[in-house]
C-alpha cells in the first residue's frame, strides 16, 4: 500500500551566519490513508518545523516529501499552493479565522483558491458547517463565537476541499479540557470516516488517542 | 488563482471592516479629483463666457487698444494711454470707405439709482453708432443720437438687468436715473443679450468724459464692412493711427487675437491648476500607500493563513492592489460627484461645464494613483513568508 504522505530523509538546517541550527535531521515518516498519527515532542524538538514541511509551507534543506505518490521536490510556488489547497487541511492552535468575517465566509475561503465553481461554494461550506454542528451560526462573525466554536469552524474550513490529510497543530492548546475533548472527538469522528489525521502536540495524554505516535527529540525521531 | 470579481468582492469586504479609515484614506484623492474637476469646470465656464461675449460682438471687429509692452506693469499702460476721440476721426478719414462704424469705448463701474433702488453697472461710453458694434437690439424706446453725442446730453440706454433691478415692471423710458448725483434720462432699453452685456448703461462718450471727468478710452472698436480683408484693414488702421501716435502707444487686434491671448492665459492657469491637483493626488497616493502598509502589517497572519489555504503570492498581491485601486477609484468617483455638485452650484454665476476629458483624466489618474501607490504594499504582502506570517501576532 502506498503511503499518503512520506518524508524521506528530511533535514532542515537554518544557516544563521556563523552558526547552523539543525531543526530536523534525517527524518523518515510514512503515513497511510485513514491513519490517526500524533507527532509529539517538547518545545524545540522540531515538531513545528516538521509540520510546516509536511504541510508544504516550508521546504526541507535535504530530503523529499512525497504526497499521494507525487514527489513535491522542485514544485513551483503555484504548484505547492495548489497541492496545499487540494490535499492538506490545516487546523491551527489559535484558530486563525478571519476576524469580523462570518462563519460561512471563513469556511468558503479555501474554495476561493480552488477549482470548485463559485456556484458550489455556499453549498459545500454549509455541508461542512453542518458536520461540525454550527449550521445555526452561519451568519455569525468569528469574533462572536466561543473558542470551541472557532476551532470547529477551523475544522470545517480544513475539510471543505475534501483534503487527503488534516494537519492539526496543537488544536486544543487554547481550549479548556472539556471543549478540547469535544474537538478531539470531532477529529476521531473524521478519522472513523476514513480521513487521515496528523496531530502535532506536546501533550502526551492527547497523543494517546492517536493510533500511532511519532516522538521527536532534538530534530530526530526517537520512537 | 482567484478571479477578478472575487478579488474585488474581497477588497470591498476588507475595506468595509474599517469604514472610517477607508474614507479618511480616500480623502486625499477626493480632494485632488474634486479640485481638478471643479477648477476645470470653472475655467471652461470662463472660456465659454468669453467666447460668448466675443461671438455677441460679431465677427468682423477690429479693436485698437493701448499697447502693453512685454514686462510692463499693465497699470502703466492705463496711465500712459494715448488713445483719444481724435483717433476716431483719423480712422474715419483714412479707412472710412471700408468700415461701417467706429467708436471709442470708455468703461467705468458706477452705481445707478432710481428712487430707492440701486444697481452696480458698467457705464459704457461710445458714440451714437456704438449699438451696432455691441450688436444691441432695442426692446423699448431708442438709442441716443448724433445730436446727443454733440450736445453731451445726459441720456442713457440701459440693458435688461439694469431695467429689471431699477424699474421692475415699470416702463423706464423718459424716467431719470441718478449716477453720482447727476440725472440721466433713460431713452431706451436693450433686449437681453446674456452675460455681462445685460448690466450696462450706454451713453455718449462725450457725456461720460464731461460728467465723470475721464478721458481714458479703453479701446476703439471698428466694425468692418462685410467682405473686407481684416488683415489688410488692420494694417491700414495702424498706418492711419501712426499719424496720431507712436507705434509703441497702441495695438490693432482682432477678436481672434484677443481670444488666442486669453486662451494662452487660461492654458497657463490650467497648467498651474493641474500642478496643484497633481500634488494633491500625490499626497493622496502617499496616504493610500501608508495605510496599505499598515494594513499589510495588521493582516500579516491573514496573509499567512491565505497562503496556507492555497493562495499564491500573486493572489495576495492582487488582493492588496485591488484594495488600493478600490480606495483610489472610490475617492475619484466621490471627488467627481462633489465636483459635479460644485459645478451645479456655480452655474447661476458662470456657465461652468465638466468636459468629458476631465472626467476621463480624473478617473484615469485615480486608477493610476491606486496602482502606483498600491504596488509596493502589494509586493510587500505577497512576499511574506507564510510560516513567519502565521506566527505573527
Amino acid at each position: 500500500m502506498t503511503p499518503v504522505l512520506q518524508a524521506q530523509n528530511v533535514s532542515k538546517i537554518y544557516d544563521m551566519g556563523t552558526t547552523k541550527i539543525e531543526a530536523l535531521l534525517g527524518v523518515d515518516i510514512e503515513i497511510y490513508k485513514g491513519e490517526f498519527v500524533a507527532i509529539v515532542g517538547k518545545s524545540g524538538s522540531g515538531k513545528s518545523t516538521l509540520m510546516h514541511i509536511l504541510g508544504l509551507l516550508d521546504t526541507p534543506t535535504e530530503g523529499e516529501i512525497i504526497l499521494n505518490g507525487v514527489n513535491t521536490k522542485g514544485m513551483t510556488e503555484k504548484q505547492l499552493a495548489q497541492v496545499r489547497n487540494n490535499e492538506i487541511g490545516f487546523v491551527f492552535q489559535s484558530f486563525n479565522l478571519l476576524q469580523r468575517t462570518t462563519v460561512l465566509d471563513n469556511v468558503i475561503l479555501p474554495l476561493k483558491y480552488s477549482k470548485v465553481p463559485s456556484t458550489e461554494w455556499v453549498k459545500k461550506a454549509k455541508e461542512m458547517i453542518a458536520i461540525v454542528g454550527l449550521q445555526d451560526r452561519l451568519k455569525n462573525k468569528s469574533n462572536e463565537l466561543s473558542g470551541g466554536q472557532k476551532q470547529r469552524v477551523a475544522i470545517a474550513r480544513a475539510m471543505v476541499n475534501d483534503p487527503s490529510i488534516i494537519l492539526a497543530d496543537e488544536p486544543t492548546g487554547n481550549l479548556d479540557s472539556k471543549t478540547g475533548d469535544e474537538i478531539i472527538s470531532n477529529f476521531q469522528k473524521l478519522n472513523s470516516q476514513g480521513k487521515t489525521i496528523i496531530l502535532v502536540t506536546h501533550d502526551d495524554d492527547l497523543a494517546k488517542i492517536a493510533q500511532r505516535k511519532i516522538v521527536l527529540k532534538d530534530g530526530s525521531i526517537v520512537k | 488563482m482567484i478571479y477578478i470579481p472575487e478579488t474585488l468582492k474581497s477588497a470591498f469586504s476588507a475595506l468595509a471592516l474599517n469604514k472610517l479609515r477607508t474614507f479618511l484614506t480616500m480623502l486625499g484623492v477626493i480632494i485632488g479629483v474634486f479640485s481638478v474637476v471643479a477648477l476645470v469646470a470653472v475655467v471652461q465656464g470662463f472660456q465659454n463666457y468669453i467666447t460668448d461675449q466675443f461671438d455677441a460682438l460679431g465677427s468682423n471687429l477690429v479693436l485698437v487698444t493701448p499697447k502693453i509692452q512685454e514686462g510692463q506693469d499693465p497699470s502703466r499702460s492705463f496711465m500712459d494711454n494715448k488713445l483719444s476721440v481724435k483717433n476716431v476721426d483719423t480712422i474715419k478719414l483714412y479707412v472710412g470707405d471700408k468700415i461701417l462704424v467706429v467708436t471709442p469705448s470708455i468703461r467705468i463701474a458706477k452705481t445707478a439709482e432710481y428712487k430707492s433702488n440701486t444697481y452696480s453697472a458698467t457705464v459704457v461710453g461710445g458714440n451714437h453708432q456704438s449699438y451696432e458694434i455691441y450688436g444691441l437690439e432695442i426692446d423699448t424706446g431708442s438709442y441716443y443720437t448724433k445730436t446727443d453725442d454733440a450736445k453731451k446730453a445726459n441720456v442713457a440706454f440701459i440693458s435688461s438687468d439694469v431695467k429689471e433691478e431699477l424699474f421692475g415692471d415699470r416702463n423706464p423710458v423718459g424716467e431719470k436715473i441718478k449716477i453720482e448725483n447727476t440725472d440721466f434720462e433713460v431713452l431706451g432699453v436693450a433686449k437681453p443679450k446674456g452675460g455681462n452685456f445685460d448690466d450696462r448703461i450706454f451713453m455718449p462718450d462725450s457725456t461720460v468724459e464731461a460728467v465723470f471727468n475721464t478721458e481714458v478710452i479703453s479701446s476703439l472698436a471698428v466694425k468692418a464692412k462685410d467682405g473686407q480683408d481684416l488683415e489688410e484693414l488692420m494694417r491700414e488702421i495702424k498706418l492711419a493711427l501712426l499719424r496720431d501716435m507712436r507705434a509703441d502707444d497702441f495695438s490693432v487686434v482682432t477678436q481672434k487675437d484677443i481670444l488666442s491671448s486669453i486662451d494662452q492665459i487660461l492654458g497657463v492657469l490650467s497648467s498651474a491648476l493641474a500642478a496643484v491637483a497633481g500634488i494633491s493626488l500625490l499626497v493622496g497616493g502617499i496616504g493610500i500607500m501608508n495605510i496599505m502598509l499598515v494594513s499589510v502589517t495588521e493582516r500579516t497572519q491573514e496573509i499567512g493563513l491565505r497562503k496556507a489555504l492555497g493562495a499564491t503570492s500573486k493572489d495576495i498581491g492582487r488582493q492588496f492592489l485591488a484594495e488600493s485601486i478600490v480606495i483610489s477609484l472610490g475617492g475619484g468617483i466621490v471627488g467627481l460627484l462633489l465636483g459635479y455638485l460644485a459645478t451645479l452650484a456655480v452655474q447661476s454665476f458662470i456657465n461652468a461645464t465638466i468636459p468629458w476629458w476631465a472626467v476621463a483624466v480624473a478617473m484615469g489618474f485615480s486608477i493610476f494613483v491606486g496602482i502606483v501607490f498600491g504596488t509596493y504594499p502589494a509586493l510587500s504582502a505577497s512576499k511574506k513568508d507564510p510560516i513567519e506570517a502565521l506566527r505573527f501576532e
